[in-house]
């Protein structure tokens, strides 16, 4: 594995904000009408052309088109300035339970996944609806690579290179209707490629099923992944496409896309199907409204050490109030969790 | 010769974990994973449950197999129990917690699947001490009332299990059905003598 590494005590290229940036970051700001206090709960976001991608030698390989895509790879907007937690655990500890319940099992055995060919039905409420080749359904689109904050809802993060492309450019081309108000995204189901589809006492039923309002989908933070430290997506992380909506508590982020459905009422989603009173549709990353059974007030950014598990404090919106707060305005988020 | 070589392969999941620990500290592959306090909290914790159900298994294999050896074992096994169950609950203040008390304190009484972890353990500690020969003596027949309380903490560590599962009920479907036929077998085998009609050879 060989993952680029600065100068210890250098400061990172990552950690500068030009002024241009700055200012419009202020401006936005203001014009949202959130004050200086504000500014203490975003993530220091990374300066576009001064950041390094991050590689790494990992063995994943797309299709030879996904690889041409990856050779033109470009940093993207919105990336935190945080240091990516290590391949090793991005790819080594998952929950994707389609694979088992353990954190290792995806790694273990998602080897059964067959990402290529792998096609993507576009349905519902659209002008353009049907079945596409993945190749199709990334082709107008340039991969840029978005180093997001991911927080579990278990209250566990890391920090994840995501590569990909925004969801809103994917959907303005399908031509929603105006009766399309959500977004219903649906994994693979295939028991035979995804083993633990068929275990028994399981909480959740599969197909897995997530959903976004369609002005979520449409957030400029929204994104459609295909890769992680500049290759092609792994199994386990969900390949060959998923969803990372890095406002949102992880489960949201859904793996293995076959179906992006446009609809008139709000999908029922996998884990609010299950447990209603635990997991609701917004499902929102919110330090001040616990889980029934703990506390999302802190989390452990990952990898934790023996004696100090690396607490940290879980902001609101895991940092990005500033990018979406204005899409929850007026919800009470007590009772829309 | 049972004594020691049961005191020995009941240390060998804790040794694992001293094993996997170092593994970790010395930057070696291991299974500890990226989250090593959670992964050694899960581990003693499904020992611990694990230990309490072999505990309760030794009277019904005893009067099943007439193997009246095993009896010598049961207090060695429960101990063990106590063993893993407070290694499990170290675990949890100490590297999930870092020794927050103010925290466990708040867990234990909002958190309920933590409510009834705790109340487990602290009941599994009568029961330690009055494990002793000289204990048993002196109580007498309270000795065994007091010994049931076993079933009650079982049941109580089965919920835990089962309220705090997120991904799969099958580990708590697996204890709960275990639990249930050992109290079945501890209250039905003195009436019916369920085991002697098994036994029976067929005329």
């Amino acid at each position: 594995m060989l993952i680029k590494r600065l100068e210890p005590g250098a400061i990172k290229p990552s950690e500068i904000t030009s002024e241009s940036t700055f200012m419009n970051r202020r401006q936005i700001l203001t014009a949202m009408g959130l004050g200086a206090a504000s500014l203490a709960t975003g993530v220091s976001l990374a300066n576009v052309s001064d950041r390094q991608l991050y590689t790494s030698g990992a063995p994943f390989t797309g299709p030879d088109w996904l690889e041409e895509k990856l050779r033109l790879l470009k940093p993207g907007e919105f990336s935190t300035g945080e240091d990516a937690t290590p391949l090793e655990y991005v790819i080594g500890y998952n929950n994707f339970y389609e694979f088992g319940t353990g954190k290792t099992d995806p790694a273990e055995h998602a080897g059964s996944l067959i990402t290529d060919p792998w096609s993507v039905e576009i349905a519902g409420e659209a002008e353009v609806t049907g079945k596409f080749t993945l190749e199709d359904i990334l082709k107008p689109h340039d991969l840029e690579e978005r180093v997001y904050r991911f927080r579990c809802v278990e209250a566990w993060s890391m920090v994840v290179p995501w590569v990909g492309f925004s969801l809103a450019d994917l959907i303005k081309r399908f031509k929603p209707t105006s009766d399309a108000k959500y977004v219903r995204f649906e994994t693979l189901y295939d028991p035979d490629q995804m083993p633990g589809q068929r275990a028994r006492f399981a909480a959740i039923d599969y197909p897995y099923v997530e959903g976004l309002r369609m002005d979520e989908a449409m957030n400029e933070l929204a994104f459609l992944a295909v890769g992680v430290y500049g290759k092609a997506m792994p199994n386990q992380n969900g390949a060959p496409i998923r969803l990372v909506v890095p406002w949102k508590y992880g489960f949201k982020s859904i793996k293995s896309i076959v179906k992006i459905e446009f609809t008139k009422r709000r999908p029922r989603i996998t884990w609010e199907r299950s447990n209603p009173r635990e997991y609701g549709f917004y499902s929102n990353v919110n330090p001040e409204v616990d889980h029934p059974r703990w506390s999302q007030a802190s989390e452990r950014r990952l990898p934790s050490s023996l004696f100090s598990p690396n607490r940290i404090e879980t902001l609101m919106f895991n940092g990005y109030a500033p990018q979406v707060a204005h899409l929850y305005q007026d919800m009470d988020l007590r009772k829309n969790y | 010769m049972l004594k020691p070589l049961t005191f020995l392969v009941s240390l060998v999941p804790f040794a694992y974990v001293l094993w996997q620990v170092y593994l970790l500290q010395t930057g070696a592959p291991n299974s500890l994973s990226a989250d090593p306090g959670k992964e050694i909290l899960l581990h003693q914790g499904e020992w611990a449950i694990r230990f309490l159900l072999i505990t309760l298994l030794i009277t019904p294999l005893r009067q099943l197999t007439g193997w009246n050896s095993l009896q010598k074992i049961r207090r060695m096994l429960g101990l063990f129990a106590f063993f893993y169950a407070s290694t499990h609950l170290l675990a949890y203040v100490v590297f999930l917690l870092e020794l927050d008390f103010a925290n466990l304190t708040a867990d234990i009484q909002k958190r309920p699947y933590i409510t009834v972890g705790f109340a487990a353990y602290l009941l599994l500690v009568p029961l330690v001490i009055t494990s002793t020969n000289r204990m048993m003596r002196k109580l007498r027949k309270n000795w065994v009332l007091l010994h049931r309380a076993i079933y009650g903490i079982g049941i109580l560590a089965v919920t835990h299990v089962a309220w705090l599962a997120k991904s799969s009920y099958a580990d708590a479907v697996a204890y709960g059905a275990i639990v249930v036929l050992l109290l079945f077998l501890r209250v039905f085998e003195p009436k019916f003598g369920l085991f002697r009609q098994a036994l029976k050879p067929a005329s």
